[in-house]
């Protein structure tokens, strides 16, 4: 909505305040950025994923057509990774909401020490993530790791978390749940201090207990921003990528069995000689496609709830 | 009642206090392994604390490894960036929001609409346009792509819509010109915008990975995280050394969170951290 107190006095004057070549000044080189590095990008990638043999660097290509999307869908790679990425974001997003609304919850009490509980959960949001990962990576070490030996406490035996097939796909998630924690805790917790405390006085008045309040109101009115942050989670959780190199030291898993979608487009530009751009490029289209049907799904949650 | 508060609030500080020693223990679990012997490390069951605090790990990695280059690196890379960036943001931002000509809102509308292109996707073609401009293997790569954040100017130009136009109004009347009325009034006010802005920029400036990966192949232009992981790649897998190094790059991220906390907590619930 625009504001303009001027626009109903018809005696008010128009004034000129812009000269006309002003805004062109002052957008310029924000527009050279825009243009070079994400305008031409995106137009580029998208006319290279259906360049057949293309080389990036003489620019040259047999054909125009749907050759790479079609080796792209068939690629047991791909596929793999497809599945991966989506079995990672079905297990990861859920997970921590969950973890997330029990925290955000009671860090919304009047508690003492916040600037430690802040600390503590707010920290991993600021650190880089191979530098951490490096040190879950000892963590998870089969003989000598932490996570094991804890384990060994309660009588379960040691897992090769990382160096075994059959649990490196859990390993990357808690991994990549202990990551998205933060960020999921702030978001919810601003979105419980939205909630009008009449609601709670109300519920108390009456007589219900917490576990009632938190159920029948908390939960219900945090809603749209649990919605919410599970969407944009999601479009993050399907962008997995940067979690393998500190854990698998650049590798897809112990055995090329952790693919990725962004894991596949790096592959294919970066991993493979000659580099097969145009199947990188094609696989890059059809993520952007998935995060542009989540996008959607993220803007008709703020509308619908005016956020 | 007051029993029934007592164990309502013990059971809270237990449940956060759980969570808050899984959330920091890869922190600690990092800092105490690079003081650690290799002989302490490796030890079965684990030991909490090393027994003494030397710094030898800290030593060898500076000396095996360039991270002084690296930091340096870290440092000049997103200085200019988050410099650069924040001047770009900052003109534009004004433009969307007080300056009028023709589709200026259709034009922004637009702009959002490419916040949702991911980076991953047009990283392909960016990485040969950086082959092309000669810049492989140089801080300058790392810098001029990330000079344009739209979504750093939507924040902007949303905080300086708020500001009554009437200011806007009177200031031009007096005589003001835009680019005074900007820098003299405009940018003081939105103030804790941009402080935001710039913090949370700088985070990913500093901690990014991806796009140094691709352009930086020679250590001269490496910052800090992409040195630590060819730090791991080349040279061996010796936990101690490898936790030691975590900890020098992690370091700086963390004194930073310790002195700007309120200001990046709230900054990231308002806008969230890009990439």
């Amino acid at each position: 909505m625009k504001l303009n107190p001027f626009k109903k006095k018809a005696k008010e004057p128009k004034v000129e305040f812009t000269k006309k070549w002003e805004p062109f000044v002052f957008l310029l080189p924000f527009a050279i950025g825009v243009t070079i590095f994400t305008i031409y990008p995106l137009f580029n990638v998208i006319l290279m994923a259906f360049k057949e043999n293309f080389v990036l660097l003489t620019g040259k290509y047999t054909s125009l057509g749907f050759a790479n999307f079609e080796y792209v869908m068939k690629d047991r790679y791909f596929i793999q990774g497809m599945q991966n990425t989506f079995k990672y974001v079905l297990v990861v997003i859920p997970i921590s909401t969950c973890i997330s609304i029990v925290i955000a919850t009671l860090l919304n009490n009047k508690i003492k020490f916040m600037p430690f509980f802040q600390t503590a959960y707010f920290l991993p949001m600021v650190t880089s993530a191979t530098a951490v990962g490096l040190a879950w990576k000892y963590m998870f070490h089969y003989q000598y790791g932490v996570i094991n030996y804890l384990l060994g406490l309660i009588g379960i035996d040691p897992i090769a978390w990382l160096t075994d097939v059959s649990s490196n796909f859990t390993a990357l998630c808690v991994y990549g749940i202990w990551n998205m924690l933060p960020f999921t805790i702030v978001l919810l917790l601003s979105g419980l201090q939205n909630i009008d405390k009449l609601y709670y006085t109300a519920a108390r008045v009456d007589g219900a207990s917490s576990l009632r309040i938190f159920f029948r109101i908390t939960v219900p009115l945090l809603l749209p921003t649990i919605f919410l942050t599970m969407v944009v989670n999601s479009i993050s959780a399907f962008k997995v990528f940067h979690e393998l190199f500190p854990l698998w030291s650049g590798q897809p898993g112990i055995a090329y069995n952790l693919f990725t979608v962004v894991y596949y487009i790096f592959y294919q530009f970066r991993g493979l000689t000659p580099p097969k751009y145009g199947r990188a490029a094609a696989s890059a289209v059809i993520l952007f496609v998935v995060i542009f049907i989540f996008t959607r799904i993220q803007i008709w949650i703020q509308k619908r709830f005016d956020h | 009642m007051r029993t029934k508060n007592f164990i309502k609030y013990s059971l809270i500080y237990i449940i956060l206090g759980i969570g808050a020693v899984f959330m920091i223990f890869p922190f600690f679990w990092m800092i105490m392994g690079g003081f650690k012997t290799a002989q302490e490390i490796s030890a079965f069951p684990p030991l909490l604390f090393p027994s003494h605090f030397n710094l030898d790990n800290f030593k060898f990695a500076l000396d095996t490894a360039p991270f002084a280059k690296y930091f340096v690196n870290s440092v000049v890379v997103t200085v200019s960036s988050v410099t650069l960036s924040t001047m770009t943001t900052i003109l534009a931002a004004f433009a969307f929001s007080r300056l009028e000509f023709k589709g200026r809102d259709a034009l922004f509308t637009l702009l959002l609409a490419l916040m949702m292109v991911p980076f991953e996707m047009i990283v392909i073609t960016n990485y040969r346009t950086i082959i092309n401009m000669g810049l492989l293997n140089t801080r300058v790569a790392l810098i001029i792509p990330f000079t344009s954040s739209i979504f750093y100017t939507y924040i902007l130009r949303n905080f300086f819509v708020s500001i009554p136009e009437s200011f806007y109004r009177s200031a031009k009347i007096d005589g003001c010109s835009n680019w005074q009325y900007l820098w003299k009034v405009m940018v003081p006010m939105a103030r804790p915008s941009l402080v935001t802005i710039i913090l949370l920029n700088s985070i990913s400036a500093w901690n990014s990975f991806f796009w140094p990966m691709l352009v930086t192949n020679t250590s001269s232009a490496r910052t800090l995280p992409f040195g630590l992981y060819t730090f791991m790649t080349e040279g061996g897998a010796r936990n101690e050394y490898m936790m030691a190094a975590a900890t020098i790059v992690v370091l700086p991220m963390m004194i930073l969170f310790l002195f700007a906390r309120k200001y990046i907590v709230t900054g990231v619930s308002k806008g969230g951290l890009k990439g």
